[in-house]
């Protein structure tokens, strides 16, 4: 993935702990901000960034994971699918006189991971591929832009997720928007990320969920900056937490109606404050130092 | 006894918030925070825990090297590419099928129960509370919200509770759907932008995919009336009653700075807004038996 030094891209995944602190407003702001951008949206559950971007779309494509489909010609009922699996996701069900059956295979509980389909004895299970979402590609003003769309109903976001990663063209800089939390769908968004801004704001809240965000990127092993968003609404824990862990504290956000007023019509608030681009270059900038 | 959830699709639009409120304003109640991996009710509730268990619902493989013939068919066959080259795991990355573990042909490779997280049931001044926390890059979540969730219902059968109030996690995912099943109402809290309202219409089909009935909060409604106006009409087509519309308030991030839930703090009209929303998703959540 990494190029010669120089020419060499990076990579920034935007991410937060909390919800709705403003991830995808410093996401889409960064990008606008630099020229030659590739922008991920892996917030497949409820993906955001196109609302602001507007992005011309050129190619859309399913996505698929593995689930087990069973031959029944082949089966006879043994139990070994069900015994394997680690995920409960298969029932056999079998009459001991007449040594018929059925097996019941539970989709949403499949990881994919094969072991039923490798390990049957009479080869009786195949896997079968089921959509679980698309990625689109298209292009946006100076940027160009990815992003996946989860069915509703699904409950698998990392394999979609490692999807639109799939996308990512080496060399460029390229910008991840991830889910909100701290589990499975984060980490598949900002592994092998150079740098990662985490957007907070200043209320209890965002601190708590702060902090769990700091644990997994350092886990994670990647290097990592705060974004204080709607800097003045709280109290000061979050630059004493910053100061504490010796965290970057790259950027303050003030409120500001008019940025949230801009964020409700789905307007970038660089459109409405362009005094932030130069802001957002240098944050890029400080990045690019520190990475 | 009736169940109502709190979600709301998109992060950070109050739902925790409401939570709190909500057991202030509910009777005979235990609340339950279902958001495991950034859970925050506790900041509002200052929880004394009572009992504190370990979740362990999976495993992770080990690879003993003096066994090891570093034949390389587990990495091979490792669909989440957790085995590294060196033939070690990457324990964020094993999900713990179990299938290195059964192939190998040397036999050198166990699997090991893991602690994902955990959890405790507690008191408040409001009530029982059940709430969890999810280790670091763990998974599983939507078992570990189901556990939480059977073990506050069981507290609501024991101690004849009316209500089980649950905040639920942002998304559409795993957790979410672990929190929606089975329950009597959810209530989606949104907000009056285009991402509330994206991710509105999609919360609301994983609810009629689920039968739940859903009602709807508009939180800080006034800072686009026009997308509140959609918000109303989309509600409106689809079926789903808006049980309320909470005015912008500058003191909601002083109530949290304080750790208090709002309507102990404040008597005003976002204050008086909630109390008829919790009266509304009583009465939509339908008569105790």
């Amino acid at each position: 993935m990494r190029v010669e030094d120089g020419e060499r891209g990076m990579i920034i995944s935007v991410a937060s702990g909390k919800g709705g602190t403003g991830k995808t407003t410093v996401a889409v702001g960064l990008a606008l901000s630099l020229n030659d951008v590739q922008f991920l949206d892996c917030d497949v559950e409820e993906p955001n960034a196109h609302l602001f971007l507007h992005p011309r779309i050129t190619e859309t494509s399913p996505a698929f994971i593995p689930i087990p489909d069973i031959v029944e010609a082949q089966c006879d009922y043994c139990g070994k699918c069900q015994e394997v699996c680690a995920f409960n996701s298969i029932a056999v069900l079998k009459n001991p006189e007449t040594r018929k059956g059925s097996v019941l295979v539970f989709d949403h509980l499949c990881h994919g991971c094969g072991a039923c389909c490798i390990l049957c004895p009479r080869g009786a299970v195949r896997e079968r591929l089921k959509e679980i979402g698309i990625v689109q590609k298209g292009s946006a003003r100076n940027l160009s832009f990815v992003h996946g769309r989860l069915n509703i109903g699904e409950v698998m976001s990392p394999p979609l997720i490692r999807q639109v990663k799939k996308a990512m063209t080496p060399g460029r800089t390229i910008i991840i928007d991830a889910p909100p939390g701290t589990t499975c769908p984060v980490i598949e968004a900002v592994k092998g990320s150079d740098f990662c801004i985490l957007v907070t704001e200043p209320t209890p809240f965002g601190l708590n969920d702060l902090a769990l965000a700091v644990d997994v990127l350092k886990t994670l092993r990647i290097p990592l900056g705060i974004v204080l968003n709607r800097s003045d609404i709280g109290d000061d824990s979050i630059a004493a937490y910053a100061r504490e862990n010796n965290i970057p504290l790259l950027m303050s956000i003030p409120f500001d109606r008019e940025i949230a007023v801009a964020y409700s019509r789905g307007v970038p608030m660089v459109d409405v404050k362009k005094n932030y681009v130069p802001l957002f270059r240098n944050l890029f900038e400080r990045i690019r130092k520190a990475t | 006894m009736k169940q109502i959830v709190v979600i709301s699709g998109k992060g950070g639009t109050g739902k925790t918030i409401l939570t709190a409120c909500f057991a202030v304003l509910a009777d005979r109640k235990v609340l339950v925070d279902c958001d495991v991996d950034a859970a925050d009710l506790h900041l509002l509730l200052h929880p004394v825990n009572r009992e504190h268990h370990e979740f362990k619902s999976s495993q992770v493989a080990e690879i003993q090297p003096a066994r090891c013939s570093r034949c390389g068919l587990c990495i091979d066959l490792c669909r989440f590419d957790a085995i590294e080259s060196d033939f070690v795991v990457d324990p964020i990355s094993c999900e713990g099928c179990g299938l290195c573990s059964r192939i190998c042909p040397v036999d050198a490779v166990s699997m090991k129960d893991r602690v994902s997280g955990e959890w405790f049931v507690s008191d408040t001044r409001y009530g029982p509370f059940v709430h969890a926390r999810l280790g670091i890059a763990e998974a599983n979540s939507g078992k570990l919200v189901t556990l939480i969730r059977q073990t506050a219902k069981e507290i609501a059968v024991r101690d004849n509770l009316d209500y089980v109030i649950i905040d639920g996690p942002p998304g559409i995912g795993c957790p979410v759907m672990a929190s929606l099943a089975d329950t009597d109402l959810a209530l989606v809290v949104t907000e009056p932008t285009v991402a509330g309202i994206h991710d509105l219409s999609r919360i609301i089909d994983v609810t009629h995919r689920f039968q739940t009935s859903a009602g709807v909060v508009i939180n800080k409604f006034d800072l686009n009336l026009s997308k509140s106006g959609e918000i109303e009409r989309l509600c409106g087509s689809s079926g789903v009653d808006i049980m309320g519309k909470i005015p912008f308030s500058a003191q909601v991030p002083r109530s949290l700075v304080k750790g208090v839930p709002f309507v102990e703090l404040f008597r005003d009209p976002v204050a008086a807004e909630i109390t008829s929303v919790w009266k509304k998703a009583a009465a939509a959540a339908g008569p105790q038996e």
